[in-house]
């Protein structure tokens, strides 16, 4: 609320009018915003007006007056203002009027000169209330309301008038509680909607809250007697606050007994071991890692998708011991639906393939890159989606070991996701077709994965792909035998 | 240990509280005092998130201190341990299996309804949970990351979640421990292979450093891709008078580890006095001040522009003053580049003008756009201007004979011990 009233005839101050700016009391963010616009526009110096503030009556406001337009400000100048709004200094207006006197008259970049006394006197003042807001949100303690539905209400003393600036942090943090913050200028209530009412007493608080022994004991022990340092204590949490922090009971005593405490450790001589030497429990942690593919694959099978949607985890298939393994890139529709690696179109044009090529499907190990079906939805199909190198990454312990397990003589890496996850580098297929090197104890094998055939638009460029890959299928059995 | 796990079930009944009963307040006093070594308190470094409609927590960005202990420590995560039972005999670690403390162990529901009790009331601003080995370094992280998961599934809890991990463990534990908290943590504890050999036989240093690299990785993979993996990053803690180790040893392998690892936060922590401390240590009051000099040489390193090789420059047979601080003592052994002029001298030199903050210094460089300052100008610009003074050329103002004095050192070093009355 903001009243101008008339010019005096003289003031104390200016040999002018003096006018005076009536806002009302705790931080006027408004009030301030429509007097300072009337002011500029009107052209009246800072050392012309009187700030004051005073409690309105909510019906006795006089016909608003027409607001002045809009003043354009440097972001940083619109940043400060309600930063030192909710000062308690009294001065507080007429330093902000100031400010805009001079932004608006030439210096438009006065913020940055924070050498200049004026900005710098604001600078700290909102430095002060950054700090009373940070601090609200740190020692501000909740206690429960005895009774059967969930309600909380804390008690807290602001040196400035923040309540309503510091009231959002709460509700972004106790979204789904019902709660209510009581200070000696107002009160904030939320229950899905956030209210602000009148000032509250101390007495409206309950007197303790079920967890407030432990959070003592908490803070008891988490303190180390060996290190006592008052003064960094007392400046990050000044003593004003502590009548409300129900901690801080425990602090004469931890102070009192830390010396002693510290210097009974140093000067008690260590202890022999009493308890046991768990020599077999230590041997047994040594040997935890999975010691077959079956427990390994129980690890996989009970894991979630990294990216969620998938049904199952699709283990490989084959026998230990396959002479070749083939390394797909992930499972598909049908494959997560049934649980079985290559049954999709893509398998069936690779079983076709193994077969002209010779290679027995149920004597090869086949695997994927990544173990879960990774999809869009376009309507009510799952359109398969590319893994990414993160996904990739994720997932690349389990096909290490997995391979590790089988034991290949060869193995092959049908497209460039399989390249990645066996080489951990990004590879053209064009470029690195054919035998290659993993840095494993089998031998390699780079081809392309059999959807690319299904993709190639052209019927004779599929047929022709289609006999290249059969033709790698051969040199990799040559390789693997 | 055999008798613990069977005492105690972990997958016991979800407990409906009021208020804490005595028996869980015990485990809390045994599992807090054996977490509290652990230096690292930050809640800082995760992306701004509010509650969900139904949900419960938020973080900030910067972190907050919900309180501080006699010690000046930071209260800002609930700082426990699952379990102080351990199969590891690390001589610098209260939880050694080898130490006669009383043990406890929580159940993850415990945790879970600790961690959401506290947070609701306003204590916390969240979990760091860490752990003794117990039965398998792969048990262990799973009931780890079970926790972490239950607070975000079950509890929609959005604050902040920091999980010790277990370098031993196999890497898809990692992998699912990064999907559920906001930070990673693998200590180092001994900055070289030797001391970790002699004092923790169970560690590998192996093990821990590619630990970190895949933590690194992806960490990085995922802000790229926009995912979700430890977004507040990973940190280590090292500590500081349990080895021979030299601050300039200890501050190279920092840089190393910010570099390789794209560690967000390396902890030097003062070897301190425990209850029943092993007779490999010698007992000694921990070296505070010394841990201090080496955070302020590695905020050196990450704010300051110096190389490793100039905060080596800044000790003494590699060990950082006492009564200095590492950036006066660059300064004093490299007089001939002072006084700075405060209206001319890029950015690089201004920061290493003793008493000059980075805040400080980007101040100045956009306030003498406008104007030429006068030391009155630099006053209100930092807090620092006594230890500055000496160092730096304002337009009235020069330092005629102040850098040459060779008291200059005494002037400005602080006292050797800090009193402390209550």
């Amino acid at each position: 609320m903001d009243q101008l009233s008339e010019p005096c005839p003289s003031g104390p101050r200016s040999a002018g009018a003096i006018h005076v700016a009536t806002l009302a009391p705790g931080a006027d963010l408004p009030g301030f915003r429509t007097a300072a616009r009337r002011l500029i526009a009107a052209g009246i110096a800072p050392d012309a007006v009187v700030w004051q503030t005073e409690r309105l009556s909510l019906f006795g406001a006089e016909a608003a007056p027409a607001d002045a337009p809009p003043l354009a400000l440097p972001r940083a100048v619109t940043d400060l203002i309600p930063m030192v709004v909710p000062h308690r200094d009294p001065e507080r207006y007429g330093l902000l009027y100031a400010l805009l006197w001079r932004v608006t008259r030439g210096e438009r970049a006065l913020m940055e000169v924070a050498s200049d006394p004026l900005v710098h006197r604001l600078h700290r003042m909102r430095k002060a209330i950054g700090r009373d807001l940070h601090k609200m949100h740190a020692f501000l303690r909740f206690r429960r309301v005895p009774g059967a539905d969930e309600r909380y209400v804390a008690w807290f003393e602001p040196d400035n008038h923040i309540l309503e600036a510091a009231a959002p942090f709460f509700v972004d943090r106790f979204r789904n509680l019902r709660w209510s913050i009581l200070t000696p200028e107002a009160s904030a209530h939320w229950d899905g909607t956030l209210r602000f009412g009148p000032p509250g007493r101390r007495e409206d608080v309950p007197e303790g809250d079920g967890f407030e022994a432990g959070w003592r004991d908490y803070y008891e022990s988490t303190f180390n007697p060996a290190r006592l340092n008052l003064d960094a204590m007392r400046a990050e949490m000044p003593r004003k606050y502590w009548r409300n922090m129900p901690e801080t009971a425990a602090i004469p005593a931890l102070v009192r007994a830390a010396g002693a405490r510290a210097q009974a450790m140093i000067e008690r001589a260590p202890t022999m071991p009493e308890k046991r030497d768990p020599v077999r429990a230590v041997e047994r942690m040594a040997q935890d890692e999975p010691d077959s593919l079956e427990a390994l694959n129980a690890i996989i099978a009970r894991s979630e998708p990294l990216v969620p949607g998938a049904t199952q985890a699709v283990l490989g298939e084959g026998p230990i011991g396959a002479r070749i393994a083939f390394v797909g890139e992930q499972p598909g529709d049908q494959e997560d639906r049934q649980g079985r690696p290559f049954v999709g179109p893509a398998g069936q044009l690779l079983s076709r393939a193994l077969e002209e090529a010779g290679i027995e499907r149920s004597e090869a190990y086949l695997t994927n890159a990544v173990k879960h079906f990774k999809f869009t939805l376009r309507g009510k199909r799952r359109i398969h989606e590319k893994p990414t190198a993160g996904e990739v990454s994720h997932y690349r312990w389990w096909l290490d070991r997995e391979l590790d397990f089988v034991a290949p003589k060869l193995v092959v890496a049908l497209g460039a996701t399989a390249v990645l996850a066996l080489t951990g580098k990004q590879i053209p297929i064009t470029r690195a077709r054919g035998p290659a090197e993993f840095g494993r104890p089998y031998g390699g094998f780079i081809t392309v994965h059999p959807s690319y055939l299904l993709r190639l638009p052209d019927e004779a460029a599929k047929e022709a792909a289609y006999r290249t890959f059969v033709d790698d299928l051969r040199r990799a059995q040559d390789l693997a035998a | 240990m055999r008798k613990a796990t069977r005492r105690i079930d972990p997958h016991a009944d979800v407990f409906i509280f009021r208020s804490m009963d005595e028996k869980l307040a015990r485990k809390l006093r045994i599992l807090a005092d054996a977490a509290k070594y652990d230096a690292s308190c930050a809640s800082s470094g995760a992306p701004k998130r509010k509650a969900g409609a139904d949900g419960l927590g938020s973080t900030t960005g910067a972190g907050i201190c919900h309180a501080y202990t006699p010690d000046g420590r930071c209260v800002s995560l609930l700082k426990i341990l699952l379990t102080n039972y351990c199969l590891f005999d690390c001589a610098y670690c209260v939880n050694r299996r080898s130490s006669n403390v009383a043990r406890a162990r929580f159940s993850v529901e415990e945790v879970v309804t600790l961690t959401v009790e506290f947070y609701k009331r306003n204590y916390i601003e969240g979990l760091f949970l860490s752990s003794g080995i117990i039965r398998s370094p792969d048990y262990t992280m799973e009931m780890l990351t079970r926790v972490a998961k239950k607070l975000r599934r079950e509890h929609g809890f959005r604050g902040y979640i920091h999980l010790k991990s277990i370098p031993e463990a196999s890497p898809w534990l990692i992998e699912e421990a990064g999907l559920y908290a906001d930070r990673l943590s693998i200590n180092l504890e001994l900055p070289t292979e030797a001391s970790l050999i002699r004092l923790a036989p169970e560690k590998d240093g192996a093990a821990i450093e590619s630990a970190m690299g895949q933590i690194g990785e992806r960490i990085v993979q995922a802000r790229e891709e926009k995912r979700r993996f430890s977004p507040a990053g990973q940190s280590t803690q090292v500590i500081v008078g349990a080895d021979a180790t030299t601050d300039e040893a200890l501050i190279r392998k920092s840089a190393l580890l910010y570099g390789s690892y794209n560690l967000k936060r390396v902890y030097y922590s003062a070897f301190s006095p425990i209850p029943d401390a092993s007779s490999a240590l010698p007992p000694q009051a921990p070296p505070l001040r010394r841990e201090h000099r080496l955070y302020q040489a590695d905020w050196l390193i990450r704010y300051y522009e110096f190389s490793p090789d100039d905060v080596a420059n800044a000790a003494d047979d590699g060990m950082f003053a006492l009564d200095i601080d590492p950036k006066l003592a660059w300064a004093l052994k490299n007089r001939h580049l002072f006084p700075v002029d405060v209206n001319r001298a890029d950015k690089t030199m201004l920061l290493r003008v003793p008493g000059l903050g980075a805040r400080a210094v980007e101040a100045i460089i956009k306030a003498r756009r406008h104007g030429r300052l006068r030391l009155d100008d630099v006053a209100r610009l930092t807090s620092g201007l006594k230890r500055a003074r000496p160092f730096l050329i304002a337009e009235d103002f020069r330092p005629t004979t102040l850098t040459d004095r060779l008291d200059l050192r005494t002037k400005l070093a602080e006292p050797a011990e800090q009193l402390s009355l209550f």
